[in-house]
């Protein structure tokens, strides 16, 4: 998948995004003041670890979240232009397995066991588009075939517990697809898989890419899989956007300590043994009460007093990478080139 | 490769199904570990990696084999007999939200090792003991009065491994320790692991998927396809000179986090799914996946030779 033309239509624009969960505990800040865009046919990751905010970012697209507990409290998503926060439950299920198709983590719990595979990949169908029973039986058939099951005309008969994981994350995949949707969230879509299934996953959904010319957004915490699918990355932390750049600049060129972190704790393949891995110490912030400057400001080695108090904004760095760290301010850079980097840490 | 520190020989384990069903999850699995060596066992899910693993510290009874630790074979010991040997293997596994007991203490739950082997003394000796293990793990003394809720996942694996620490362990089986934690919290699970092993003179058996991280911790890799080891070798061997065409595909299938690299690969994308273990296929396991497959794959078994100096591989082709 390469970043060809560059003036390509925007897809989803993502403003300032803000959701919370009210719990006993008190207000859980799952997300806070998140920005993005997607383009036309492009496949953008969003990465971080658990409880970083990128599951709830998608289901908030997809209008998933459950309300009350969940609170969007700020924010707009438009898709096509159209925001998809202001529209009622009918207009929305328009949208969603239609404008939007979502691929779930766990194929064994996301697909219905008492459904044979082929009515579950027909329900959207017939829901969105004005077919005929013969028809819908016959698009089904072609999607079956499209994302590899083979004998779709027998398999379509049968139901979920008669499908390995790798084959039922191809019916998730086709059920996805099956409306020609502008725009595929995949949530973690191969964590459950095995490697050499995971490979099979990662072709199909590269295939059905070029083919169609989906946009994708890809939620993963494996980079591995970034550098093979993506054009383009999200590095998300404590509920923010903390950097955004193509997948070049994020692997070659990162510049936030977290996203700097991220890479170097992993082993190189060509890593020595006795060469150790340099891991990010502590451990991510509760956003139960959220940090009042930086989100990653504990765990950074290279952190500031502002770093303590304030919330930095988003420095541009080139057209396509972006980056919310006060080290990139002018006032840092001047700072550090006179030499009192140290004096700060 | 005489007198390893610990030598599996012929290790079967088989679960009987009913209706003569027999699911054969480790199928005749040798090999030996050197004292402070780590091997790494990588495999897919439901290759009987696990299996082994559980087998070797008797939590499961073998079928077949010998297991040998410091020259003793343990395989047979009856439950008793074998508690002496327990404190010289101890196991890490997979969860840290599931392996430890939510309602003991972190002193209880440490304690409780040091207790079963009679290592405690007093009362007051026992927490000193569980206050320094924790130290020694990179937690704090005040942790031991917690229960385990008040931890994070990378905190709890640390308690985990300090449970494991507790009798003084010479062997340690860690069972994908590492898989349940974030990114950035893996690398200081594994520095610690390794910290551990050169400090004490550990031997591990490191079971995993990821096989980067195996790469780094392992001296020798060995790979499992449907209950049987398929290729060993040191993991700089390995790696860079795979034989076996199933060790070659799963090292061309994992995505390496660096585009320049991802980009020029030649994936070698397997067709199909694992076999089932309760009827695997005649001949090579490997060979209704394998690209390279021919007749004689179907009618007879590859031996496991050493192809190359200590590089052993089971294939006709390799």
């Amino acid at each position: 998948m390469k970043s060809t033309q560059a003036a390509k239509k925007k897809l989803l624009d993502v403003q300032n995004l803000s959701v919370s969960f009210d719990v006993y505990a008190g207000e859980v800040q799952a997300i806070r003041d998140v920005s993005f865009q997607i383009e036309e046919g492009e496949a953008v990751a969003i990465v971080g670890e658990s409880g970083s905010g990128k599951s709830v970012t998608a289901q908030t697209i997809m209008r998933l979240i459950q309300m009350p507990p969940g609170r969007i409290k700020n924010g707009k998503v438009l898709l096509d232009g159209q925001d998809l926060l202001a529209l009622s439950e009918k207009e929305m299920q328009k949208v969603r397995g239609n404008k939007i198709g979502m691929i779930f983590q766990d194929p064994m719990t996301s697909l219905n066991p008492t459904m044979t595979v082929g009515k579950q990949i027909m329900e959207g169908l017939l829901q969105h588009q004005k077919l005929s029973a013969n028809e819908a039986k016959e698009r089904v058939i072609e999607l079956l075939r499209l994302v590899g099951i083979p004998n779709p005309e027998t398999r379509l008969k049968q139901y979920p517990h008669q499908f390995s994981g790798g084959m039922r994350q191809r019916v998730v995949i086709a059920i996805a697809l099956a409306c020609n949707p502008s725009l595929l969230i995949a949530d973690e879509p191969t964590t459950a898989l095995d490697v050499t299934i995971q490979a099979q996953i990662l072709n199909l959904m590269k295939e059905l890419q070029q083919k169609m010319n989906t946009s994708i957004i890809l939620i993963t915490h494996d980079l591995g899989i970034v550098a093979d699918i993506c054009d383009r990355v999200i590095v998300m932390y404590a509920g923010q956007v903390v950097e955004t750049g193509t997948k070049r600049e994020i692997f070659n060129n990162p510049q936030h300590p977290y996203t700097k972190g991220l890479l170097k704790s992993l082993p190189r393949l060509d890593q020595a043994k006795d060469e150790p891995l340099i891991p990010i110490f502590g451990t991510p912030p509760d956003l139960i009460k959220p940090p009042q400057g930086c989100g990653f400001c504990d765990r950074c080695d290279e952190a500031m007093r502002v770093c303590e108090t304030e919330v930095p904004d988003y420095t541009i760095l080139s057209d396509t990478q972006s980056v919310r760290c006060w080290l990139q301010h002018p006032y840092a850079k001047q700072a550090g080139s006179s030499g009192s980097k140290e004096a700060s840490v | 490769m005489s007198k390893a520190f610990i030598e599996i020989e012929g290790l079967k384990k088989y679960f009987d199904l009913g209706n003569h069903r027999i699911l054969k999850a480790v199928n005749d699995v040798s090999f030996s570990i050197q004292k402070g060596e780590t091997l790494g066992l990588v495999g897919e899910s439901g290759c009987g990696k696990s299996t082994a693993g559980r087998t070797i510290i008797r939590l499961y009874e073998p079928t077949a084999g010998s297991i040998s630790i410091d020259g003793a074979d343990v395989a047979k010991l009856s439950k008793s007999k074998l508690k002496a040997y327990r404190s010289k293997m101890q196991m890490v596994f997979q969860d840290p939200y599931a392996s430890l007991n939510p309602r003991m203490t972190v002193l209880d739950i440490v304690g409780e090792a040091l207790d079963i082997h009679g290592l405690a003394g007093s009362k007051a000796g026992r927490k000193r003991r569980v206050e320094e293990l924790l130290e020694m793990v990179g937690l704090n003394a005040e942790h031991a009065s917690r229960y385990p809720h008040e931890f994070s996942g990378g905190q709890r694996q640390r308690i985990g491994i300090t449970r494991a620490l507790a009798v003084n362990p010479q062997f340690m089986i860690c069972d994908e320790p590492i898989s349940a934690l974030d990114v950035s919290i893996q690398a200081q699970i594994i520095n610690l692991l390794i910290d551990l092993q050169k400090k004490m003179g550990l031997t591990y058996l490191f079971i995993a998927h990821d096989l980067s991280m195996v790469k780094y911790m392992s001296d020798r890799v060995a790979v499992m396809y449907l209950g049987k080891i398929v290729e060993m070798a040191r993991s700089e061997d390995l790696y860079s000179n795979p034989q076996h065409p199933y060790t070659r595909a799963l090292l061309s299938a994992i995505p390496v986090p660096d585009p320049d690299v991802e980009e020029n690969k030649e994936r070698i994308v397997l067709k199909g799914d694992l076999p089932s273990p309760v009827s695997p296929p005649s001949g090579c396991p490997f060979r209704t996946r394998c690209p390279l497959a021919t007749e004689k794959c179907a009618a007879e078994v590859p031996l496991f030779r050493e192809t190359r100096p200590n590089h052993y591989a089971a294939c006709h082709y390799a």
